[in-house]
């Protein structure tokens, strides 16, 4: 495997270790993400399985120094397969009081915490709430520490390169993340090219941060050498082969966007208004105009979502995307959506709490308002993502179902799976298979509302064509010619066509496979969405240590797959773990009068992989 | 394809759709939507490029009633839905067909992005100072102390000025006219709509059940030529019965004047010559109310600029020309990959 020499460091003893958590922390101007995303791609390089966890206040700037301001980057990676960020940080790295006070709880007994002594100044300790310095008052026994002032080296290390001493403070994070190369044999290289790559207008920024980057990992090899602290090492992981690259949700469902677009024959109208953790997608597709895609940055949600309806009523693919509480905004118009029966695709970066809630911290808790949030029956399919890759797949799928069957179609992802990476086998586009849309042309016998009598979806005569001028409207219309029509008999019919094309859907998506087991057997862990990294791994060690679990992870959350319910009753218990308080298992309880038992929570944070074992443990009465 | 041949000449009925007009008899609706047609069939409006996109409301139901595209969208939000529509394909000649309570209450925020953005479209807003089909409330337009069913004792919060809202927004076309002129009012749609860029135009419109005689004071034939200005453009702002009122400068202030020509010295070199370009000049004849001054109908301002949608598809365009043929495999294989054996 290429890079994987990077592991192998000559004259040093490494003891090797199967997967590791590793968090770096510190304050939010501190680059932690831009030094969580080089260890990352450094580590992918290097052959291992990871998965990261970006964790950042809602405040751009918070106050220096304190706790409410500490951005964290957590990377889990080893030799076997890793499909969660990690429960407890093995190594914390924490650049300031602040980030040491948040996080120092969360790391394992034992494990390694790596702290600028530098920062631990009298205000600095304050700032965070210490009364004193818990390096020296031995609140961090029973941990293993390497105390460096990394502030004062790497202002040492960088002091040839011209810059102002804010700009060189700004480098310790380029030191620490040295030291964390040398811990497990990494490649600079990789980091090197993109510092130059990056700061190519300006080198001595580029150098001073190389510079940084390699008295780090001086420093490493000199504790090392007087015996104080071991290195590690942690060997590939079997992975299965092909051209990679890391993805985050954000990147994934943009590209699913484009390559969607384009396997139906359609340019895009893309429509957004700013919200966090949503607005990457907007960022994304901005860039990415040489697809013939317009974007439009609207003046509110409302007028984004409708724009992206207008978009669809001429034609184009519409697309809009947003967070809760935009959703919120949105519904009337994804009604009017279902009741015109034009295409439109809204992606849901869920995110916690009712209202603002908790912006930059992640939840699964806008089901309902996804599968029932709208005044009157007003069905619509929805597809959930289970990883930062997968939502390429999902907004592949979000597409085809929306102009097959001429509908708005939610696309649920979250903060975690937007901003999260992971190692992605690129797929080959070209075999992925087209649906072109049919637009109609034939001006015979035409009334828009005529449907496929296989699918139910209305035809499609687009504005621009001689002979399909018509009107539609928000107001019921005539099943036979779209007019407007107050007939109580057909409103009866024109709410169950848009019912039945909705649940038929479900004969259309593949049926529900068995993530991982058997498909009978004592438990069903059920997730959906973001859980799929620590139910598989929980579930790998309960089969591990003997009993029949399985995990199921649901894609098709409306309609449902046509095979869910039998398969449900084949288990003894079944578990539904989500982020939230039960939607979900709601919804299973009350399609399948399955006696459906939720695992909920609503931290803000992922499902620790511990956490699901146990409820495993107490379903099987152990 | 199967293009339908198109009749040799589109007449004024080619332009009106089968279906019953639901208006209330004696509506002032009706003479707008016979004005629309009159004017396309002036203007021979392809059918099919020519789509009609409205809010909610009586005016609403406007686009049913003609024989182009249309869509009846939700309340307040035309402006946005045909922002995408003309992002989407800027060959389609779009109308937007609203309300007082439609364009400038619920849907005042998007009425004054599609106006500062310049979208290429005609806004035509039916104001008649009241919520029509909700039953007769007082709309954001209504005089102060408009007794309606949720005024009883009269509204008590000022009126907004629709043409002053657009100019304040920076549309770089505003026009009035009024539901019964219907030489004038066709006229004024072919100026919206031969401006490229966002046309507004208020119109203004009787409700004969909910707000009947609003507009009297300047709109009933006896009164009309003496409370009414019709601006053209490079013509003295003159009026009257015997045409010879006129509006002048008043001399050492930013204000408007009625004087009589022949009264006082005042010749008719001294009356204000109509300037479409000059914005400060559509603000205050915007401003001018009756019956201390003549209200004035025409266009007021016509300052073309370039518009959104031409701006937004440049972009698209030059990133197409310096990325001919992008290829999603590409795309997906940018950045750091690395290959696993």
């Amino acid at each position: 495997m290429e890079g994987s020499a990077a592991v192998a460091v000559e004259g040093t003893i490494r003891e090797e270790v199967e997967d590791v958590v590793v968090r770096f922390a510190g304050d939010s101007g501190d680059g932690i993400q831009i030094t969580g995303g080089q260890f990352t791609l450094t580590t992918a390089l290097a052959g291992n399985d990871l998965s990261t966890f970006p964790d950042f206040p809602a405040e751009i700037r918070a106050p220096l120094g304190t706790t409410f301001g500490v951005s964290a980057f957590q990377i889990h990676f080893g030799s076997r397969e890793i499909r969660t960020a990690g429960d407890a940080p093995d190594v914390l790295v924490a650049l300031n009081p602040a980030a040491l006070k948040v996080n120092l709880s969360d790391l394992n007994r034992g494990g390694l915490v790596i702290v600028d002594t530098g920062a631990f100044t009298d205000r600095n300790l304050k700032k965070a709430g210490y009364d004193d310095n818990p390096i020296e008052n031995g609140e961090i026994e029973g941990y293993r520490l390497i105390a460096a002032d990394i502030t004062k080296n790497t202002l040492e290390a960088v002091k040839d390169h011209g810059l102002t001493q804010k700009e060189a403070v700004r480098c310790k994070n380029m030191y620490a993340l040295g030291l964390v190369y040398w811990l497990y044999g990494r490649d600079r290289a990789p980091t090197t090219n993109w510092l130059n790559e990056k700061f190519g207008k300006r080198p001595e920024i580029a150098n001073s941060n190389i510079a940084a980057v390699n008295a780090g990992h001086a420093f490493g090899e000199t504790i090392e050498a007087s015996g104080e602290t071991s290195a590690y090492k942690v060997a590939p992981a079997k992975i299965e082969p092909g051209l990679y690259r890391t993805i985050t949700g954000i990147e994934a469902v943009s590209f699913g966007l484009i390559t969607g677009a384009q396997k139906a024959g359609m340019r895009m109208t893309f429509a957004g208004y700013p919200i966090t953790p949503a607005s990457g997608v907007l960022h994304a597709l901005s860039k990415l105009k040489q697809f013939d895609i317009v974007t439009f940055q609207a003046e509110d949600e409302i007028a984004a979502v409708c724009a992206a309806l207008g978009g669809s009523y001429a034609g184009t693919l519409g697309v809009t995307a947003s967070s809760g509480p935009g959703i919120a905004l949105k519904t009337e118009a994804i009604g009017l959506a279902i009741s015109v029966e034009l295409p439109l695709v809204i992606v849901n970066v869920q995110r916690a709490g009712p209202s603002t809630g908790l912006p930059t911290k992640t939840e699964q808790s806008d089901l309902y308002q996804a599968v029932f949030g709208r005044n009157a029956d007003a069905p619509l399919p929805v597809v959930a993502a289970r990883s930062p890759a997968d939502n390429f797949e999902v907004a592949i799928e979000a597409t085809r179902l929306a102009t097959k069957y001429m509908t708005p179609v939610i696309l649920l992802t979250d903060g975690y799976l937007a901003n999260a990476s992971e190692p992605w086998n690129i797929p080959d586009v070209d075999a992925i298979p087209d649906f072109p849309v049919k637009f109609l042309t034939d001006t015979k016998d035409f009334s828009p509302s005529h449907r496929d009598p296989e699918t139910l979806a209305r035809n499609w005569p687009v504005p621009g064509n001689p002979g399909l001028e018509h009107r539609i409207g928000g107001i019921e219309k005539s099943y036979e010619t779209g007019n407007i029509s107050y007939d109580a008999a057909n409103h009866q019919k024109m709410t169950d066509v848009r019912k039945d094309k909705i649940d038929n859907i479900a004969n259309d998506i593949p049926e529900q496979e068995i993530t991982r087991g058997e498909d009978k057997g004592d438990v069903a862990v059920v997730g959906w969405g973001s859980t799929f990294g620590p139910i598989t791994r929980a579930v790998q060690k309960a089969q591990a240590d003997g009993h029949k679990v399985s995990h199921i992870h649901i894609r098709h959350i409306w309609p449902l797959p046509t095979n869910l319910g039998a398969l449900l009753k084949n288990f003894k218990k079944v578990i539904v773990a989500e982020m939230n308080t039960g939607q979900l298992v709601t919804v299973l309880r009350s399609e399948y009068l399955v006696d459906a038992q939720g695992l909920n929570k609503t931290s803000g944070q992922p499902f620790k992989v511990s956490e699901i074992e146990e409820a495993i443990r107490k379903s099987l009465g152990k | 394809m199967n293009v339908a041949t198109p009749p040799e000449k589109l007449t004024v009925k080619d332009y009106a759709s089968d279906q019953e007009v639901r208006w209330c008899p004696g509506c002032g609706d009706y003479s707008i939507v016979r004005a629309m047609q009159k004017a396309l069939a002036d203007i021979q409006a392809p059918l099919e490029k020519t789509a009609f996109i409205s809010g909610i409301g009586c005016a609403a139901r406007f686009p049913y009633y003609m024989a182009t595209y249309g869509f009846h969208t939700i309340h307040g939000r035309a402006a946005s839905i045909a922002t995408g529509t003309k992002l989407a394909n800027p060959d389609l000649d779009i109308w937007v067909i609203s309300g007082d309570g439609d364009a400038l209450s619920i849907g005042g925020n998007h009425l004054m992005h599609v106006l500062r953005r310049n979208v290429d479209l005609q806004y035509i807003l039916f104001n008649n100072e009241i919520y029509g089909l909700t039953k007769g409330q007082y709309s954001p337009t209504s005089k102060v102390g408009t007794r309606s069913p949720s005024t009883p004792m009269g509204s008590v919060d000022r009126p907004l000025s629709a043409t002053e809202f657009a100019l304040g927004c920076g549309a770089r076309f505003v026009a009035r006219g009024i539901d019964t002129l219907p030489k004038h009012l066709p006229e004024v749609f072919k100026r919206a709509h031969a401006h490229k860029g966002a046309s507004f135009v208020e119109v203004f419109q009787n409700c004969i059940v909910y707000n009947d005689g609003v507009y009297d004071h300047f709109t009933d034939k006896k009164v009309a030529a003496d409370r009414q200005v019709l601006v053209e453009h490079g013509q003295p702002l003159i009026f009257g019965t015997d045409q010879d009122k006129g509006i002048r400068m008043k001399p050492g202030r930013i204000e408007l004047e009625v004087v009589t020509i022949g009264e006082n010295g005042v010749t008719k070199a001294d009356i204000l010559v109509h300037d479409e370009t000059n914005k400060s000049l559509a603000t205050l004849l915007a401003h001018m109310e009756s019956p201390a001054f003549p209200v004035a109908i025409g266009v007021l301002f016509c300052d073309p600029a370039e518009t959104y949608e031409a701006a937004v598809h440049a972009q698209v365009e030059a990133e197409m020309k310096a990325h001919p043929s992008p290829n999603v495999n590409d795309l997906l294989r940018s950045g750091p990959t690395w290959t696993v054996e």
